[in-house]
């Protein structure tokens, strides 16, 4: 496990970006070209590189994996949730837990209702953590684990692809449509095909507000919970079942959902064949060929606010700042990190970088401050944030602090 | 018969009559034999019998004559008792604030003078109080009624009502006075109440029947005991735990693991901080109670918790041939020299050497919870209180300790440097003992057992349950277990027992319970009446589940359809035997009749189960007659593969929550 701070930028130059890029851009880019054709000025390239992402807001992280060499469950890891100065990993093998340092692993020997965890959700208010897994959802509170199946309760299925919390309500996406735990009383209440539009009850993913509440049905679209009136509505593909886009912007891009994440009013959708934003008036899309996006199959969205949200994808982890974008892997022949920077105009850029999330198959995100934590097919990754001059924030300074 | 209205119990939230659910509406109804057993009635009754029987009487009448007089029949006088259960001082020591369980109300003492001088009214079965630290307010948990009485110290009024959860019991005040935390009995969790603005701000997870909470000196910390075991795997050692709060946060950061522990009274901290002591059960429900004369059916102990002792470590308080049964309340002296005890069974308070204690911690290095031998090394003094001791509550310099005597209505006050009761404070209640009175105190004693090893209320706790499943037949191990029942509205489901194998309940209370349990004295007939009386008087909890204006919600409407359904889903007939309603008939839902349902085990000598009662089920998990199903949902998800429990297998997940949701409004 590296704990060396700092940053050291590749040797090699970043490739420049294309022609016609925003003026700003450019200027960066011209002069990089140049400060490129000699040696003795290559660092001084790889730095103002970096300095366009920074220049445009964009974050660049140092990242440092973990695997089961380090004492993470599993490599296959599901899903992360930040939960203060602690990291819950979800892995096909147990719930890892990161803390002060060192992992600790919960399995169902110790309660856990199943060792693949498919999601995780931190109620903030009590700071219970509630698992999704594959044979139920689990709570965890101070150490204790409560589990919930189909079975022992009103779960509507074991297999928990997504949870969320809003308020006194746990929702979960299951295989078998929705469910709501009222932690107060104990009510399940289930939500499927008989009772809202969701003609496919193969949720995937839930992201609670407290005014509405969305699903990603994989299969059905987005379906939509107006808390105020308790009422159902459903968003689909205007283009039907197909894969192909007639009617962009006019509606979801797929119905094969996979993530949902509704942040400052702002719905994002994730789907295996593009995204879409809707702000409950317009709808917009993105796709690999007209964004930044480094595949149409995502895993995961995460928005941090109405303009921006990050990507989980096949190809890498992507974000999008509301005008340009940044993708985060390791290159997909070479394996060697690398960084890719696309303007509001479709300029590439590369950035050099020297380390990258742990592999391309990214499944889920979480935030700690300015640094992220990205679940991927082959361990778990800590973006550390780092700031224009290179060095880390002061956030990612504590951590490592904490963590030494 | 004649009755003498003076109660104000409180009745039931539902549609069933008020005369169902009071004292007085449950003796009307109780079998004939009961209202006869007392004997002089039976004149009335029978006055145109035959001389023979007239003969016969007479000499049943000679019989009861030659025993001590019962102070009056068991008819159905019912007075209003003030059941002192909770006590709180007043910041400057001269006001004694005590919580009265049965009169709703706090009653104030003023300590000088020793006089009653107020009567607060508040909420329906009040069981807790906590101060602001000013000590001008005071918050009275309301249990029934699932709120907070704010009362107006000065005033001696209530000014505020705030929510809280199902039951809440024990309560706590942040130091900065601006948190309220309450423990919430039936819905097992800590309320955080905001003060200003007298919402409640979210619910932590407790034990199952959280109840008592303590806070640590310097308020940063706050411990919640609970008084029914966590949900665990079938037929192992139950566990409990305490559960500590961080109050700067406001959420659980610890679970103290109390392993076999099943009820946890009230828990105290050390004014340094250092020592913490929580009262406790041990139960022994995995080994058949026969060998309570070989053994003990429970271990009355302490845990320990804090620097003082590191991990938790649990101590016995029972002696070797004689048990201090029902250890509730305690308090710990403010130069940490004595711990304080009562035992409500045992109706004494233990006095412990908290040097000793420390010292036998210390220099043994096994666990000695089932050391009864160990308790001489520490325990220094027994001191006899009043009936059913709950609460204990030092004065601040620690020279006093009050004592609330349940069932007496009275408080003890004894000089703590002394250790001897200097005297008794009368609240005030009525002096005429009646029938349930007297039984609630049979209740509540373990005089009757073995080596007073333990009463009726160390399994059914309050009156209630106690979470737990019992190995009770002399059969051998692990043969016909059986969950515990509960209590309450009992008349009108007779017979008793799982098997149905006691026909009433003088034979339930009687030689079952005297006999078999206890294998020591038994009941006179009279006071096998008082139980029996008092046992069919506790009423139904408030159902939680259903609507303030008693109508049921949608999900609730259509479980009532599938529970009385009398069609399949494919349209064949469902036979009558096989339908819910035909078992779980009348106006208690059962039909009083035993069955084959196929939950039956190996391990049972007959698969033959008494039907259950079903109103308030929701309170009494784990279910079946053994306790193997943890949740409702088990019963039909797990133990009806056959569809002999009722026809439940072509119901999809929505209609079994339904079904659910509607069982638990009953």
């Amino acid at each position: 496990m590296k704990t060396r701070t700092g940053i050291a930028f590749s040797r090699t130059a970043g490739h420049v970006s294309k022609e016609g890029v925003i003026p700003k851009l450019r200027v960066f880019t011209g002069v990089a070209r140049d400060l490129a054709c000699t040696a003795t000025t290559l660092w001084a390239g790889v730095l103002l590189l970096s300095a366009l992402a920074f220049a445009q807001n964009l974050p660049m992280f140092r990242w440092q994996n973990f695997t089961t060499a380090s004492g993470l469950p599993d490599n296959h890891v599901f899903c992360v949730l930040v939960d203060g100065k602690r990291i819950w990993a979800g892995t096909e093998n147990g719930l890892g837990l990161y803390e002060d340092g060192a992992w600790k692993t919960y399995r169902p020997a110790d309660g856990l209702a199943h060792q693949a965890v498919l999601s995780l959700a931190l109620d903030k208010r009590t700071g219970d953590v509630w698992a999704g897994t594959m044979r139920g959802l689990s709570r965890i509170s101070a150490g204790r684990i409560d589990t919930f199946t189909q079975l022992n309760s009103g779960l509507s299925n074991d297999i928990v692809y997504g949870v969320g919390v809003q308020g006194d309500f746990v929702w979960t996406a299951t295989a078998a449509g929705a469910s709501r735990l009222n932690t107060r009383t104990g009510q399940w209440s289930l939500f499927n095909n008989r009772n809202t539009p969701m003609y496919e009850i193969w949720t995937y993913a839930v992201s609670p507000g407290e005014d509405k509440v969305y699903y990603a049905v994989w299969g059905g679209g987005v379906l939509e919970y107006d808390v105020a009136s308790a009422r159902w509505k459903d968003y689909n593909d205007p283009d039907g079942e197909t894969e192909m886009v007639v009617m962009k912007d006019q509606g979801l891009i797929h119905e094969i959902t996979t993530s949902v994440s509704y942040v400052d009013k702002i719905l994002w959708v994730a789907t295996y064949f593009g995204a879409s934003r809707y702000d409950g008036r317009y709808w917009h899309n993105f796709l690999t060929k007209d964004s930044g996006l480094p595949s149409n199959f995502l895993n995961q969205v995460k928005a941090v606010g109405g303009n921006r949200a990050w990507f989980s994808t096949d190809k890498g982890l992507a974000y999008y700042d509301g005008t340009n974008w940044a993708v985060y892997r390791p290159a997909l022949n070479t394996h060697k990190p690398e960084m890719w920077v696309r303007d509001a105009a479709g300029n590439m850029t590369k950035i050099a970088v020297q380390t990258a999330p742990a592999h391309n198959y990214i499944l889920g995100i979480d935030f700690q401050g300015d640094d992220i934590w990205v679940a991927t097919a082959k361990g778990l990754s800590h973006g550390i944030r780092l700031n224009a001059s290179g060095s880390q924030t002061t956030l990612s300074k504590n951590m490592l602090a904490h963590k030494k | 018969m004649p009755v003498r209205a003076k109660t104000r119990w409180p009745l039931r939230r539902s549609a069933r009559s008020e005369s169902q659910n009071s004292y007085q509406g449950t003796l009307l109804r109780m079998p004939t034999w009961t209202r006869n057993a007392c004997g002089f009635s039976r004149w009335d009754s029978y006055g145109l019998l035959s001389a023979k029987l007239v003969g016969i009487a007479s000499v049943v009448l000679f019989v009861i004559a030659a025993r001590p007089a019962p102070k009056q029949s068991a008819t159905a006088i019912r007075e209003q008792y003030l059941s002192p259960i909770e006590m709180l001082l007043s910041p400057d020591g001269r006001r004694l604030y005590v919580v009265c369980e049965s009169s709703n109300e706090v009653r104030v003492i003023e300590l000088e003078t020793r006089r009653l001088i107020g009567r607060i009214s508040v909420g329906r079965f009040p069981r807790g109080i906590a101060s602001s630290p000013d000590g001008r307010l005071l918050y009275v948990t309301n249990s029934w009624d699932d709120n907070v009485s704010v009362v107006d110290a000065t005033a001696m009024k209530v000014v505020q009502t705030l929510p809280a959860g199902f039951e809440p019991t024990g309560v706590v005040v942040d130091r900065g006075g601006t948190t309220l935390y309450v423990a919430n009995r039936l819905s097992s969790d800590i309320s955080v109440i905001d003060l200003k603005s007298g919402r409640e701000a979210k619910r932590l997870l407790a034990g199952r029947g959280a109840s008592y909470l303590a806070a640590s000196p310097d308020g940063k910390w706050i411990y919640c005991t609970h008084i029914y075991p966590d949900p665990g795997t079938f037929r192992t050692p139950p566990n409990s735990e305490i559960t500590v709060v961080d109050t700067g946060r406001q959420i659980v950061v610890e679970r103290k693991r109390l392993r076999n522990v099943a009820g946890v009274f009230h828990v105290a901290m050390s004014r340094d901080g250092k020592l913490g002591v929580a009262a406790q059960l041990r139960p022994k429900n995995l080994i058949p109670l026969a060998h309570v004369e070989h053994g003990w059916a429970f271990g009355d102990s302490l845990s320990l918790f804090g620097p003082d002792v590191g991990d938790v470590v649990q101590i016995p308080i029972d002696e070797l041939d004689r048990y201090y049964a029902l250890p509730w309340g305690v308090a710990i002296a403010p130069d940490k020299a004595k711990l304080f005890l009562t035992t409500a069974g045992s109706e004494s308070v233990t006095v412990i050497d908290v040097a000793r204690l420390l010292h036998s911690v210390k220099t043994r290095h096994k666990p000695f919870a089932n050391d009864l031998s160990a308790s001489a090394a520490y325990v220094i003094h027994r001191i006899p209180v009043g009936r059913n001791p709950r609460g204990a509550l030092l004065s601040a310099d620690g020279k006093q300790l009050y004592v609330a005597n349940r069932l007496d209505d009275s408080i003890s006050v004894i000089d703590t440097a002394s250790d001897k009761l200097v005297s008794t404070i009368d609240l005030g209640g009525p002096k005429n003992i009646d029938a349930i009175r007297r039984g609630e105190r049979l209740f509540f004693t373990a005089d009757f057992a073995f080596q007073g090893q333990f009463g009726c209320s160390s399994c059914h706790i309050d009156a209630t349950i106690d979470g737990l499943q019992w190995d009770l037949e002399p059969d051998g191990f692990g043969k016909d277990i059986v969950d515990n029942r509960s209590l309450e509205d009992l008349a009108g489901t007779e017979p008793f027992k799982w098997n149905g194998g006691n026909p009433d309940m003088p034979t339930e209370c009687g030689p079952r319970t005297e006999k078999f349990f206890f294998r020591s004295h038994s009941f006179t007939e009279q006071q096998l009446t008082d139980l029996v009386t008092f046992v069919y008087s506790l009423p139904y909890r408030p159902n939680r589940y259903r609507l303030p204006n008693g109508e049921l919600t949608p999900a609730q409407e259509r479980g009532k359809a599938i529970f009385e359904r009398t069609k399949a889903k494919n349209g064949t007939a469902i036979p009558e035997a096989s339908r819910c309603g035909y078992c779980h008939s009348g106006p208690k839902f059962t039909n009083q009749h035993q069955i084959d349902v196929g939950t039956g085990k190996p391990t049972d000598r007959s698969p033959v189960i008494d039907v259950p009662q079903l109103p308030n089920v929701a309170y009494s998990a784990p279910y079946l007659h053994d306790g193997s199903a943890h949740s409702l949902e088990e019963i039909w998800t797990v133990f009806n593969p056959n569809d002999k429990h009722g026809v439940t297998n072509d119901l999809t997940k929505d209609e079994l929550n339904d079904l659910i949701e509607y069982l638990k409004t009953l």
